[in-house]
């Protein structure tokens, strides 16, 4: 296997994947750098084939990062966040209340309907939900949580099921809805969320997003090598822009980890995974 | 380090980014160097979410400012993704007929000429992109006179004048026009293949033949309608004309199909319609033959031209032109070529009675016809570089079908 390429993972959430990563592949051969990489249709068996070295890298959901993160703590051993785009970094969420709702305080949603997005989307569930326990309100006790479960396996990837809580908060079938903040500016400008009939209650501390996760064992020299490539990429550069921009980013940074501490404690209370990455998650299905 | 230079500031009020505000900001942070840091302030519910977002997105900085008396204010630190972005753009080329390139780069796709265009992306696969090709300086005039010619096919032809023939004459009216009817669309049919191989750099190129193409649906439809003027049933197609007609289809390259359509083809059909004219028996039969006329004696003029410039680049373009006359006359040397039915009709109309000295002079007519379209062959051959003696040589390998 000494000639084997160096093989990425990622997730199927769009076809557009696949136009990103085989123009990542030719663009990483032309400077000698033998790649590949092979398309799961959900986050779950990435982690679980980059643990057992299937593959060297995985392009990884925080969450997918979380769990193979204690995973590989569990197996004694570690993984690495190699990399992360720019876009990536001080991430935050948002709770949306309709204008004219009598919600004026979080505490105020006590007794509520919050609408969320997928069951392991981070970003739509799993931070906003920890969000509002660390201010004193437990989900699915102090409010009934609605879940708008769209592509459950792609860690919130789809924006599916943020939409369609929006649009359950602008019909009225919820009285708050979790999304992320980015979304909540393309909603409000598309009008799924009319901006001056909504009002934002409450913003989650910044968080990160998707980051380069690299397999146990992975040789030094090599990840340092991906690294440096990957942070090479220049917007600048014709034959690697539009990747760049189906990918949504500017520059690759190089990868931290303290931007997951949020979402570590949200997996802990929701009982998504436990200490070892084995999913607990009861109404997880991917 | 902390930044010293003075702050730009921009405030946009009331409007928020989910209305255009970044229209706003954008213009501020041109001004600015990369780097360069921009205070916004604005009172737009959400705005400071919205901005981080904003800038994330765009590649910007942004630091938060604590807000007060209930605005917004932020710092964004201009990022260099824009200026990134038109690193390596270019020109394609200058949007004068004049500033046409010889090769333009196949990844200018459908840019305007002279527009400014990101350096990347996919090339369109348009095969016909030399300007040696396709082009011609006559191009942008032969467009514009095509365009300042297109004529309404319903009142340019007064229909109604239309008086009814004797029935044999009528018949040899109807079967010309039905074989005029298969040889347009032919004509159409041609060009219209290649005109979406053309680098659209070469517009006026592009625009002619789009022309071109309409020109013919125009000749289609006034033959079709002659033809069906008196209610007859439409005339013959015999599979000799249709086999010269295919001949056109497959030829796949430019130059060749060109010369054999337009300079060959409808250079020998500028005789056969001034023939219809001159021996029409009707007014409507005369008329449409004359505004064909008019549009055949451009799609010649710009075959020819091209191919004139092409043959001054590449010289070696004639032992081509010349192997693709051969080829499709061998590949017809079976065929009956003009149908009997077709060359009845044209003496038939040339003679206006049926005593046999009238006969006799429509057959003179046609001969003459034939030996004036061999004439015009031969003229444009040398127009293009060919030898008295090879240019009487090829015309007279032309299809007997004269299309
Ligand atoms: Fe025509
Ligand atoms: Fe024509």
């Amino acid at each position: 296997m000494v000639d084997a390429p160096f093989t990425l993972g990622a997730v199927a959430y769009d076809p557009k994947v696949v136009t990103i990563w085989d123009g990542f592949r030719t663009w990483f051969n032309a400077r000698g750098f033998p790649f590949d990489y092979v398309l799961y249709s959900h986050y779950e068996r990435q982690v679980e084939e980059l643990l057992e070295g299937h593959i060297d890298a995985a392009w990884s959901s925080p969450l997918a990062w979380v769990r193979a993160r204690r995973l590989a703590a569990a197996a004694g051993t570690f993984v690495q966040a190699l990399a992360m785009r720019d876009t990536d970094r001080d991430l935050t969420s948002v709770v949306v209340v309709r204008a004219n709702s009598d919600i004026e305080t979080v505490a105020q949603l006590r007794g509520r309907v919050v609408g969320v997005g997928a069951v392991d989307s981070p970003q739509g569930t799993l931070i906003p939900l920890a969000h509002l326990q660390s201010l004193g309100l437990a989900a699915g006790e102090d409010f009934e949580v609605r879940g708008f479960d769209v592509g459950v396996g792609l860690h919130g990837d789809h924006i599916g099921g943020e939409r369609d809580a929006a649009r359950a908060l602008t019909e009225g079938r919820v009285d708050a809805a979790c999304m992320i903040d980015g979304n909540h500016l393309l909603f409000t400008r598309e009008g799924t969320l009319p901006g001056s009939s909504m009002r934002i209650l409450t913003q989650t501390a910044p968080y990160d997003h998707c980051t380069m996760a690299t397999r146990p064992l992975l040789d030094a020299e090599t990840a340092g090598r991906f690294r440096e490539l990957l942070l090479s990429m220049s917007y600048a550069d014709p034959s690697v822009r539009p990747l760049l921009d189906l990918e949504g980013l500017k520059a690759w940074l190089p990868g931290r980890t303290e931007g997951y501490a949020q979402l570590e404690t949200a997996v802990d209370t929701f009982h998504f995974y436990d200490r070892a990455g084995h999913i607990t998650a009861l109404d997880y299905r991917p | 380090m902390p930044d010293t230079s003075p702050l730009s500031t921009i405030d946009l009020e009331a409007l928020g980014l989910d209305r255009g505000a970044h229209l706003l900001v954008d213009r501020a942070l041109a001004v600015l160097p990369v780097g360069g840091r921009l205070l916004v302030r604005g009172r737009a519910p959400a705005l400071g979410i919205h901005l981080a977002v904003w800038a994330r997105a765009r590649g910007h900085g942004i630091e938060d400012l604590p807000a007060a008396d209930g605005e917004t204010r932020a710092t964004l630190v201009r990022g260099g993704a824009d200026v990134a972005r038109w690193f390596g753009a270019e020109r394609a080329g200058d949007p004068s007929p004049s500033g046409v390139s010889d090769r333009p780069d196949p990844t200018w796709g459908f840019a305007a000429r002279g527009a400014l265009v990101e350096a990347g992306g996919k090339s369109l696969p348009l095969d016909l992109d030399e300007k040696r090709w396709v082009w011609t300086d006559l191009a942008p005039q032969l467009y514009a006179q095509a365009a300042a010619s297109q004529w309404d096919p319903n009142t340019a032809i007064d229909w109604g004048a239309a008086e009814p023939l004797p029935r044999e004459i009528e018949a040899a009216v109807v079967q010309v026009m039905t074989y005029l009817v298969e040889n347009e669309q032919a004509a159409l049919v041609v060009p219209a293949r290649f005109l979406g191989r053309i680098h659209p750099h070469f517009r006026e190129a592009m625009q002619f033949l789009a022309t071109q193409v309409a020109d013919e649906a125009r000749h289609v439809e006034v033959f079709t309608r002659r033809a069906l003027l008196h209610g007859g049933p439409l005339g013959a197609s015999g599979v000799g004309g249709r086999a010269s007609l295919g001949t056109l289809l497959e030829e796949p390259d430019f130059a060749l199909a060109s010369f054999l359509l337009s300079v060959l083809g409808e250079g020998t059909f500028l005789n056969l319609l001034a023939f219809i004219e001159r021996f029409a028996p009707d007014a409507v039969t005369r008329n449409v033959a004359r505004l064909v006329r008019q549009d055949e004696a451009r799609h010649v003029a710009f075959g020819l031209g091209h191919l004139e410039y092409q043959v001054t680049q590449d010289p070696e373009l004639r032992d081509r032109l010349r192997a693709a006359i051969v080829r499709r006359h061998d590949a017809l040397a079976s065929t009956a070529g003009l149908s009997e039915d077709v060359f009845d009709a044209l003496v038939i109309l040339a003679a206006g009675g049926w005593n046999p000295e009238a006969i006799a002079s429509g057959y003179r007519a046609v001969e003459r016809l034939q030996v004036d379209m061999h004439d015009g062959r031969q003229r444009r051959l040398v127009r293009l570089g060919f030898s008295s003696a090879d240019a009487a040589e090829l015309s007279a390998l032309h299809t007997r079908n004269f299309m």
